[in-house]
């Protein structure tokens, strides 16, 4: 306890948005480069967006520590700086220890091994040592409960054994420093809930614990010390009531959810997006897979709107379409809505799966897009009883659940 | 938990010119283990005949081969039967072809990994060329069988057969670092690589003896770096076929150079790789 875990010193990573934006096909730069020979490569000119401006910190060895902002500010960029997966592209840190993220539940699972093949590949990917994994072998498969179809290809397996497997390799990674990315953390609440009492556990163990979430609670609950970022610096740090009570002041003070000031749209804003929020069928739990659910969105226009239509495209983790619902497609029109109010979507009977989903919002006024956000919001799914039998799909057979019945003849 | 004992790293912006780590790479000879373990067993586990497939393949293009242009094009060569003169080849190219084919789209197959978790990304090409080089062995022992059933020996040449099998891993390892790092960058890459393999299997003695190719310019021609392992593997099983010093000095060249290129040029790409990955799909 005491010694410098973690020292970060005017850390910057800044990203090319015309990188960000597509790969190239080299039969464009090539053509591009015998057209005009002479001329620098055009992505020189792209624009630049700077996701960590000049961080510096200083994290101790059996710190917890929250990271705290909006959407964009550059928490997760951090972590992935920290974590190595991608370069700084000024400033450096120093780490002392290993380091283990739990944001990489399940990476690296084949679906055509079986449970015992993922074990060694997945803890390989993860750092660990073989000898390390055959020590842990048998507490892994007790921890996921998962005996009997350990010599079963994961692709059989059901979402909660998938998910149960992928996490108890992960939970037995001994990283000196654990980063934890709430956002990207792959399943359902429950899972959720168990990722939080390991990340208890790791904490009390006097391990170092870096934690990136929005939610509140778990980080009052977690972490000595916070530090806040926005549009990619440290603006504050210290004990994480104080760092907590600037942030909501700030998010009070600007009025309006990120979503509504958020800069990565297009459209010509005759409309514009304010805020995303979703309601499960009982107040104060969130979406469950079978239930109810209204998505709500909140806009303001210039003035009263005529013949609006309207989108939301549902991502899973890896980024593919889950789901799309639209206005047009139930055959419902707005010739004429008020200027500033909220657009509902309902489910009477959510078929998405259990997971978290990104989620895309598109509008056009008459035949002319208004506001179109990617990511805009943020949807998770819990477990539910969608088909009134208590079970769900195994893993991999998609995002939805689809309605059926099966009969003899 | 004392901090003097902890491995101690360092993140910073790395520099645009670096070559191979190979300390590092020791350190993660684990994790190559496991990704080309990975790879085999998916790929026989995909398969219903299993590892029968690795032979299954190079026969059938033997037998092909022995048919249409040894029987019917008269191609054969001085004093080693057809079949055993173009397998000879064929295994040695199998590996160069796999080793083309899919590197090329390793990187962009494993962006789970790769925007997921940090290791030396060049691990992703090599594994899939050890997972190549297995089978590649399996063929090396049904090659002994054929040279048994035809009642040819190995000669004391064979014993240079590991150097002519670096080399062939060299110029493999090579191009593999090319492709799928360009791949990254520029996915229209995957759909030139079916063109590049086909082209470069009619630019390598496989089917047709090297005579063919005038004296004058086999060392131009041997700046393939196949050529020179392909004549090679000939010249150390059978003692046939013209392997010059300047053939062998050529191929082993450009195979080196492709071999150094690549590394650089991955090492100097690897730093946006993720960036441009975890954009790329949407």
């Amino acid at each position: 306890m005491g010694s410098t875990a973690i020292s970060i010193s005017r850390l910057g990573k800044c990203y090319r948005l015309g990188e960000l934006q597509k790969y190239r096909a080299l039969r464009d730069v090539l053509s591009d480069s015998l057209r005009s020979p002479f001329r620098r490569k055009s992505s020189r000119s792209d624009q630049l967006l700077w996701a960590l401006k000049d961080i510096s910190l200083e994290i101790k060895h059996g710190e917890v520590v929250g990271l705290i902002g909006r959407n964009g500010a550059g928490k997760s960029t951090l972590l992935k700086v920290l974590s190595r997966i991608t370069e700084p592209t000024t400033g450096s840190a120093t780490i002392h220890g290993r380091v283990g993220s739990l944001l990489e539940v399940g990476t690296g699972f084949h679906p055509e091994l079986t449970g015992r093949e993922n074990i060694f590949l997945s803890g390989a990917i993860l750092g660990m040592r073989k000898k390390e994994i055959e020590l842990n072998f048998d507490s892994i498969v007790d921890f996921a409960e998962v005996a009997k179809f350990i010599d079963t290809p994961v692709k059989h397996y059901s979402s909660g054994m998938y998910v149960r497997l992928a996490f108890a390799v992960a939970a037995h990674l001994e990283p000196e420093i654990l980063l934890v990315d709430e956002v990207l953390a792959v399943g359902d609440a429950t899972f959720q809930k168990k990722c939080l009492g390991k990340m208890g556990d790791v904490a009390k163990a006097g391990r170092t614990v870096i934690f990136v979430s929005h939610n509140m609670a778990a980080i009052q609950n977690l972490c000595d010390v916070a530090h806040l970022l926005s549009h990619g610096e440290v603006v504050a740090s210290g004990k994480t009531a104080d760092v907590m009570s600037r942030y909501l002041t700030d998010v009070a003070e600007s009025g309006e959810q990120t979503l509504g000031t958020r800069l990565d749209r297009r459209g010509d804003g005759r409309l514009r997006f304010l805020e995303f929020r979703t309601t499960g069928a009982n107040p104060g739990t969130g979406v469950m897979c079978g239930s109810e659910a209204r998505f709500e969105i909140k806009y303001r226009g210039v003035e009263p709107l005529r013949n609006v239509h309207i989108s939301m495209g549902f991502f899973n983790v890896y980024g593919d379409g889950a789901a799309y619902a639209s206005n047009d497609l139930v055959g419902r029109s707005f010739d004429l809505i008020r200027p500033e109010g909220s657009l509902i979507c309902k489910f009477d009977v959510l078929p998405l799966l259990p997971g978290s989903y990104s989620v895309s919002l598109y509008c056009t006024v008459n035949g002319v897009i208004a506001d179109w956000v990617q990511n805009a919001g943020h949807v998770n799914v819990e477990d539910g009883d969608f088909y009134g039998s208590g079970k769900l799909p195994p893993n991999g057979y998609g995002s939805v659940a689809v309605a059926h019945d099966w009969y003899s003849q | 938990m004392q901090s003097s004992h902890l491995p101690i790293f360092e993140v910073r912006p790395s520099s645009a010119w670096r070559m191979l780590d190979v300390r590092e790479l020791w350190a993660y000879r684990e994790l190559i283990y496991f990704l080309a373990w990975r790879d085999i067993k998916v790929r026989y586990k995909q398969t219903a005949i299993g590892i029968a497939w690795a032979l299954l393949q190079p026969l059938a293009m033997l037998l092909v081969f022995t048919i249409f242009f040894g029987r019917l094009a008269g191609l054969s060569p001085q004093g080693v039967p057809y079949p055993l003169f173009v397998f000879a080849a064929l295994i040695p190219w199998q590996l160069f072809s796999r080793a083309v084919t899919e590197s090329t789209s390793s990187l962009v197959t494993d962006q789970r990994l790769i925007t997921r978790v940090y290791f030396p990304r060049i691990i992703v090409p090599i594994s899939t060329i050890i997972a190549a080089f297995v089978d590649f062995l399996i063929c090396c022992v049904l090659l002994v069988g054929l040279l048994l059933i035809y009642g040819q020996l190995l000669r004391p040449t064979s014993l240079l057969l590991p150097a002519l099998i670096l080399l062939m891993l060299i110029a493999a390892l090579g191009v593999g670092f090319w492709l799928s790092a360009l791949n990254v960058e520029y996915r229209d890459v995957m759909y030139t690589v079916p063109f590049l393999n086909q082209l470069w299997f009619f630019i390598t003695p496989i089917v047709y003896p090297i005579t063919v190719v005038p004296a004058a310019l086999r060392p131009l021609y041997g700046l393939n770096p196949m050529v020179g392992v392909v004549e090679g593997f000939r010249w150390a099983l059978f003692g046939t076929g013209d392997v010059s010093v300047g053939l062998i000095i050529s191929s082993t060249t450009s195979a080196l150079f492709l071999f150094f290129t690549g590394c650089v040029w991955f090492r100097r790409r690897e730093r946006t790789f993720v960036d441009i990955i975890g954009s790329g799909g949407r």
